[in-house]
């Protein structure tokens, strides 16, 4: 293989997946068979709204349930249902919601701890150590091993939620609306570093996010999923200069936008041109 | 141009919490005109949402906050106002929609008996016939498709975006003066937030109803009004009408906030300086016209 | 910390109940040096000094054998102390544990660890206590095992209702995540966020345990003579109303005092803890 095959192997494949939900004799789609990958040390959105299948696409991906059709391939290996400890650390997750991901009785250390624990990472003395570089990696002192979520702004503790997702030494990152929840002098910190990090540790991110502004900013390709199906897959630079479904261009249109040059481009971008 | 609808003058809030004082705001002072769209930007803890409770009265009643400054509505001094006249304001000669339309809105009554409640605040002696079909003009005029089944509807029964029109409804049932919108249609998906804030913002125009529109996000503030003041930790730092503000911000903290924001031309994440001591510098006041 | 105790100190009603219970503590631990008459805790017998009204050196009277009713009530406070303490250091865990079980772990276990519970809380606790005394030998131990098996499935529920609710929480996905072990979910993550609501039902219980073991005892089911106890004091004393009053009045003011200030420190724990019980 030469080196750029290597780099443009699928690290995570999605092949035939589907989701259909049973609650008694009613019968849910929430996921449309479909079809996805990401490179190695790749950013993939998805993109949608609520009740877009979108979450239930990450909640497989992490095997929180199996899919009802189709697998998952993590480096072309068939990912199980039942996961061993050893695959759960190959991808992590970053909630949406800073406040309730940290638990408000133990320390931010404890929480960090926790994943060097259970993945014996570490010898145990060198585990403080490793807390303390963690914390330092996401831009935080070390000290703040010892304090409690509640001492910190909700930026800070999103970054403990991604330094905890990193103690596992994951490939893979699946990030749900990372930043949806935080003021936007935070958020634009808080994408840098993980901008950052995806570089310095060659990770591949799953980024789920609605806000297509941030997509356009830190995705290398995007996935639209509107109502359970996947309705358009582009590079991203693609996807933004010529959106070929007309979901994809009404989410962009939906956008809060906040210079002119923005609004050159979604009139061009809204302009009948070849059709598809 | 005639007497604003709503002047604050060097409004500030302290909050007194086990034995500790917080100052939540410094001395603010913004004011309203007639049919003006304003809009109250900052983020979370800026104290934008307290502004908009002292206005309603709503936190006047709480033992812990102390108020001081003026409040003026429709010329009246609101500190003045019995607790009980003022009451009788709300939902009246000013209205609010919130954040989340579903939890806003009862769901033990149907939509049809909430109309009807929100009515009588605005005319005692209305039928429920004349309610009812008040209500039904009113959900047309938020292009909501069939009124009469919406309005035998309960509110767990409807989409967010037909919940947040309801509010928006309902809201102006009374024909209020002022509206005082709170991150109105936050909680909701973005293509239905779209729609409902261009609604609203043609529904207030047809009826030159002044808007205090109370938001975190810059791009909602420019969609929607007509001049912007930018809080920041209690503190108004800029204010200046729309267009002027998004083209040429003036405030440090102004243009951070712009910088922050990602844009859909791409250019990458904006990395920003690290420093914000620039943010607590002297107001920048852009507003020409005068107010008198 | 510093905040919990302005808040317990600026609300009268959490100081009375501070100092009632701070009362009942003392006495009970220093009763020996407190009591004036140290030995009458046990089967002394003084005919010269018999059912006398209060007088000094007897500030509560004296029983119909002449023992000093004060120091006895001071014992019988350690007594009943001692049957809370153990009745809850037992009831709770297991209480917890079934609780914490039954709402993470949910399905049959949920099932069948729930409905055990709803069993044991629909028999009237004075009834069951009253089987298995009558079942046994009426002595405390057996009192205190009565009192146990009535009084775990109260800490289950709790346990339960308040792990359904953390389950939802995003710490909990993600230590799910991450790999840890259910037992580590259920007893560091989740449990720590109980503690507030235990705490809090565990001091209202305090009060109940002593109010449940004196009723016992006032049947003639609890703490064997000569072991003082404010039960059967009251009980005893009851045959000789009213000509005798201070054999019934201080013994029950006694319980009152206990009940009443736990009931008061418990409140206050509630507001402050913010826990629901």
């Amino acid at each position: 293989m030469s080196r750029s095959e290597i780099m443009n192997a699928p690290v995570l494949e999605a092949r035939n997946v589907s989701k259909t939900f049973v609650t008694g004799s009613h019968e849910v789609k929430a996921l449309d068979t479909l079809n996805l990958s990401a490179s190695k040390g790749e950013c993939l959105a998805i993109v949608g709204e609520s009740g877009s299948g979108k979450t239930t696409f990450a909640n497989m991906l992490l095997g929180i349930y199996p899919p009802t059709t189709g697998e998952f391939f993590l480096d072309g290996m068939l990912l199980p249902a039942r996961r061993n400890l050893v695959l759960r650390r190959t991808i992590q997750l970053v909630q949406q919601n800073p406040l309730s991901s940290l638990n408000p009785r133990r320390t931010v250390g404890a929480s960090l701890r926790l994943a060097l624990d259970v993945h014996s990472i570490g010898d145990r003395p060198g585990r403080s150590l490793r807390v303390g570089a963690l914390l330092e990696e996401v831009g935080l002192p070390a000290e703040y091993a010892q304090r409690y979520p509640s001492a910190l702004s909700g930026g800070q503790r999103q970054r403990i939620a991604i330094a905890r997702a990193l103690a596992c030494e994951p490939e893979i990152l699946v990030l749900d609306e990372p930043t949806s929840a935080l003021d936007v002098l935070v958020q634009a910190r808080v994408l840098r570093l993980l901008d950052e990090l995806r570089h310095r540790r060659n990770l591949t991110y799953v980024f789920i996010s609605h806000d297509l502004a941030v997509v356009r900013n830190i995705a290398d390709c995007v996935a639209v999923f509107e109502r359970g199906k996947l309705v358009e897959q582009a590079r991203t630079q693609n996807l933004f200069s010529n959106p070929a479904h007309a979901y994809t261009r009404s989410l962009i249109s939906a956008i809060p936008i906040v210079t002119d040059e923005e609004d050159e481009l979604r009139r061009t971008m809204m302009e009948p041109r070849h059709a598809h | 141009m005639s007497k604003p609808i709503l002047s604050i003058d060097d409004l500030k809030l302290t909050f007194k919490i086990y034995g500790n004082q917080v100052d939540v705001l410094h001395g603010i002072s913004l004011h309203i005109a007639h049919g003006e769209k304003v809009a109250l930007v900052g983020e979370s803890g800026s104290g934008k949402s307290v502004t908009a409770r002292i206005i309603l009265g709503l936190l006047q009643e709480l033992t812990a906050a102390r108020i001081s400054g003026s409040l003026q509505f429709e010329g009246v001094d609101l500190e003045k106002l019995s607790r009980r006249d003022r009451r009788a304001l709300r939902g009246t000669r000013m209205s609010m929609i919130f954040q989340d339309p579903t939890s806003s809105l009862n769901p033990v009554y149907p939509i049809n008996t909430q109309f009807y409640d929100v009515l009588r605040r605005g005319n005692a002696k209305i039928s429920v016939k004349d309610a009812r079909m008040r209500a039904l003009s009113l959900l047309e005029d938020v292009s909501i498709p069939e009124p009469e089944r919406v309005l035998d509807s309960y509110s767990f029964q409807m989409s967010g975006g037909m919940n947040q029109r309801v509010m928006i409804a309902m809201a102006l049932a009374n024909e209020p003066s002022l509206l005082i919108a709170d991150e109105p249609g936050t909680a909701l998906d973005v293509t239905v937030q779209a729609q409902t804030l261009h609604l609203m913002r043609d529904l207030v125009e047809r009826r030159g109803t002044s808007v205090l529109f109370i938001s975190h996000n810059l791009g909602v503030v420019r969609e929607f009004a007509d001049r912007v003041y930018v809080i920041y930790r209690g503190r108004i730092v800029e204010q200046a009408p729309t267009r002027e503000l998004f083209h040429n911000p003036g405030h440090a903290y102004t243009k951070a906030l712009m910088a922050a924001v990602p844009r859909i031309t791409g250019g990458g994440i904006p990395d920003l300086p690290a420093d914000n001591k620039h943010f607590e510098d002297p107001m920048v006041d852009r507003f020409r016209e005068d107010v008198q | 910390m510093r905040r919990v105790m302005w808040i317990l100190l600026s609300n009268p009603l959490s100081v009375i109940g501070l100092l009632l219970v701070g009362t009942v503590i003392f006495s009970a631990v220093f009763a020996d040096f407190i009591a004036p008459f140290p030995s009458h805790r046990g089967a002394v017998v003084d005919f010269s000094n018999f059912n006398q009204p209060p007088h000094w050196p007897n500030i509560f009277g004296t029983d119909l054998v002449g023992r000093d009713l004060f120091s006895r009530i001071l014992f019988a406070y350690r007594i009943s102390l001692m049957l809370g303490v153990v009745v809850l250091a037992i009831a709770v865990p297991i209480g917890v544990t079934v609780g914490l079980a039954a709402g993470y772990l949910g399905g049959w276990v949920e099932f069948a660890l729930m409905r055990l519970t709803d069993v044991f809380l629909s028999i009237p606790p004075l009834v069951l206590a009253m089987s298995v005394m009558g079942l046994l030998e009426p002595t405390l131990t057996n009192g205190m095992l009565a009192v146990t098996t009535m009084w775990w499935p109260w800490y289950a529920r709790l346990v339960y209702n308040i792990t359904r609710s953390e389950s939802q929480e995003g710490y909990v996905l993600a230590a799910e995540i991450i790999g840890a072990s259910r037992l580590h979910i259920m007893f560091r993550e989740i449990l720590p966020n109980c503690v507030p609501s235990i705490v809090t039902k565990m001091t209202l219980d305090l009060g109940f345990v002593i109010l449940i073991a004196s009723s016992l005892s006032f049947l003639g089911l609890g703490v064997q003579a000569p072991t003082p106890d404010l039960g059967s004091m009251v009980a005893e004393g009851g045959n000789y109303l009213p000509d005798s009053w201070w054999l019934t009045v201080f013994p029950s003011l006694a319980i009152l005092i206990a009940v009443f200030g736990f009931n008061l420190l418990g409140d206050a724990l509630r507001q402050i803890l913010g826990g629901d019980t």
